[in-house]
């Protein structure tokens, strides 16, 4: 619909009801409010225990990383927290309500999600996927802002050149930045990123933090799952750990990252290093074969 | 609106959408007035034109000089092209939904049952009730086979409130399966005449189309296609995947059923007067697809003109073909529709790589 039409029906569409939900939520909060949390978690899957006694507290002003090795239970934690996964035991809530409460909308003007996995069904092009972001928004005060948000989140990940392109035309990347874009363009207060970097070369994965971090200073909350213990040290606020569906350690991240747990839990020798030039520590794997060649740094 | 930034994508699309919308309307006006020359009783395009301006109350143009020409239009032709129009873009729009809901080019209304119980209903109707049955109760019955079957695959394939996708595609394809069985137990018992009643049925056809079952499958159509065009945007955000739509403030189980039961209105309406007519609701929404883009926004409107257009057309070539044969239409989409879309695929993996 043309900029001329959507004028002459704004008196229509004020009259229209509103989904669910008429409150429309800020996407930026006094740092520390508490803007979703999950409690004493208890999930079972085909008759596994995959998280247990499982509690996460989303922050405004914090960049949470989670932290764990493959299977640990991160992505079921972050489905528990989005509604998607409905838990055995314990309390999930979002801006105070319980997550099964809300409708739909209301939980999408309060949070969106990157999932793992991302895929379009139909050839739209990128703009119209980064559109899709603001389908909570239609219908209220804040679909004026719509074009705002899709261009500025567009350029904010460096897509803005790949618009007019197809989705199925893109490199795994570009898609992943796509989506990623989509969701920032939902202009919630809590972003909910399952690897979100996982599909980026070193320059957009750093990208892609910074934006998080950007997120959090300006009162939002930003949940994140990385892989590279060296980008969460460096980027993340807080950190939780999880293993084998429990919470390892929750805390700060200077705190919480230290050799001996990150060890422990990866099943794998690692050293936390100061930086040389001052910074975030470096969490790098002990590597038998390079320490045979260079003793020297021992 | 304040400080609009430039929109990333300038709307040539949109021209795009006009010019193809507006030729298509231009196609089937084409096609409508062919279709009222065309017969055993010849009337010529003036005169076809003229008859239509007469009865909506304008006195222009030359009536029909043969005697029997008035009666050969609004008895037989007429309800005949009003029928061909509904019925298409039923069944287009029904494909088009069914694309969405399942997210997937191939999915068909067949897939969740809809043909394959009506289908039965009539057949059963045939048979129990004698070759002479009034068509009224075939079409009744066909009816009401397809929204049972169709609630059936549902309710079957349904497990704690959620739905998946392939349960419900898996579950589709047994009770196909079965109601396949029915239909040959019901061939089997069938005396001849209802026998070849049957067999034609599923052949599909648009002859004997009336101005009474056009009343009935004319309301229907339009619930369902303005149904579907209301669910536009929330189709849009369903191709992101389930979850992700969800989390865009989709209720996703709730957006499936409203159009499931608006699939099975559209295919029952179309098919319970006129018998099987495949491939229109897996090939129409596809080529408007290749010309329009996916948004859905386009695509319903554009499928259910695309849909009216090809179905007027296939059936003026099942009953101008041969003369004074009337061609099973059924038989035509699928002789035609059937290469045709494997020409669409090569085409498509050629130039895009897949749908995928």
């Amino acid at each position: 619909m043309s900029g001329r039409w959507r004028e002459a029906l704004r008196p229509v569409r004020a009259g229209r009801p509103r989904t669910a939900d008429d409150g429309l939520p800020p996407s930026s909060h006094p740092a520390g409010t508490l803007l979703a949390q999950v409690t004493g978690v208890r999930l079972e899957r085909g008759g596994r225990l995959v998280l247990d006694d499982a509690d996460l507290a989303v922050r405004a002003g914090e960049v949470h990383a989670l932290l764990g090795p493959n299977g640990a239970g991160k992505s079921t934690l972050l489905g528990v927290l989005t509604g998607d996964l409905v838990p055995e035991a314990g309390t999930v809530t979002v801006d105070g309500r319980e997550v099964g409460a809300w409708h739909p909308t209301g939980l999408a003007r309060r949070r969106a999600v990157l999932l793992q996995q991302v895929t379009v069904s139909f050839p739209f092009t990128a703009e119209e996927i980064v559109r899709m972001g603001r389908a909570p928004w239609a219908r209220t005060a804040a679909e004026d802002d719509d074009d705002d948000a899709v261009a500025s989140a567009m350029a904010a990940v460096d897509v803005t050149h790949l618009a007019a392109r197809t989705v199925p035309s893109l490199s795994g990347g570009e898609r992943a930045r796509v989506a990623l874009a989509r969701v920032l363009a939902q202009r919630t207060g809590v972003l909910l990123l399952d690897e979100p970097t996982a599909a980026l070369d070193l320059g957009h994965q750093e990208l892609v933090l910074q934006l998080a971090r950007e997120h959090a200073r300006a009162g939002g909350a930003v949940v994140v799952v990385v892989h590279d213990l060296g980008l969460a040290a460096a980027y993340a606020d807080r950190v939780t750990v999880v293993s084998e569906g429990r919470v390892r350690a929750c805390g700060p991240t200077r705190e919480v990252l230290t050799a001996s747990l990150l060890s422990d839990v990866w099943r794998f020798p690692v050293e936390v290093l100061e930086h040389p030039h001052g910074g975030a520590p470096l969490v790098v794997p002990v590597r038998a074969h390079t320490r045979a060649t260079t003793p020297a740094s021992r | 609106m304040t400080s609009t930034p430039a929109r990333v994508v300038a709307p040539p699309h949109r021209r795009r959408t006009a010019w193809f919308l507006g030729g298509l309307g231009v196609v089937l006006v084409v096609l409508t007035v062919v279709s009222g020359m065309l017969g055993q009783v010849p009337v010529t395009p003036t005169e076809v034109l003229g008859s239509l301006a007469h009865h909506v109350g304008l006195d222009v143009g030359p009536l029909p000089h043969h005697p029997q020409g008035e009666n050969a239009l609004w008895l037989v032709r007429f309800p005949r092209v009003v029928m061909a129009i509904v019925v298409g873009a039923a069944l287009a729009t029904a494909g088009a939904l069914m694309q969405g809901v399942f997210g997937n080019p191939l999915a068909d209304p067949g897939v969740i049952g809809v043909s394959s119980g009506a289908a039965v209903g009539a057949a059963t109707v045939m048979v129990t009730a004698g070759a002479l049955v009034p068509g009224s109760w075939v079409a009744a019955a066909a009816f009401v086979g397809g929204i049972l079957t169709t609630a059936l695959v549902y309710g079957l394939a349904r497990s704690n409130g959620r739905t998946e996708v392939v349960t419900l595609v898996l579950t589709g394809i047994a009770v196909n399966a079965v109601a396949g069985g029915l239909l040959a137990l019901l061939v089997l018992v069938a005396d001849s005449a209802a026998r070849d009643q049957i067999v034609f049925w599923q052949l599909g056809s648009l002859g004997g189309s009336t101005w009474n079952a056009v009343a009935v499958a004319l309301p229907v159509a339009v619930v369902g296609v303005v149904g579907a065009f209301l669910l536009r945007r929330r189709l849009d955000l369903l191709t992101l995947g389930e979850r992700a739509a969800r989390h865009l403030g989709v209720d996703v189980e709730r957006l499936r059923q409203v159009a499931i039961v608006l699939v099975a209105l559209l295919v029952s309406a179309g098919v319970a007067f006129t018998g099987i007519i495949a491939f229109v609701g897996l090939v129409v929404p596809h080529l408007v697809r290749m010309v329009l883009g996916p948004s859905h926004r386009t695509l319903i409107p554009a499928a259910a003109l695309g849909g009216a257009v090809v179905l007027l057309a296939a059936d003026l070539v099942a009953r101008t073909l041969v003369d004074n044969v009337d061609l099973p239409l059924g038989m035509i989409t699928s002789l035609v529709g059937g290469p045709f879309f494997f020409w669409l695929l090569r085409r498509t993996r050629a130039s895009q790589g897949g749908w995928a």
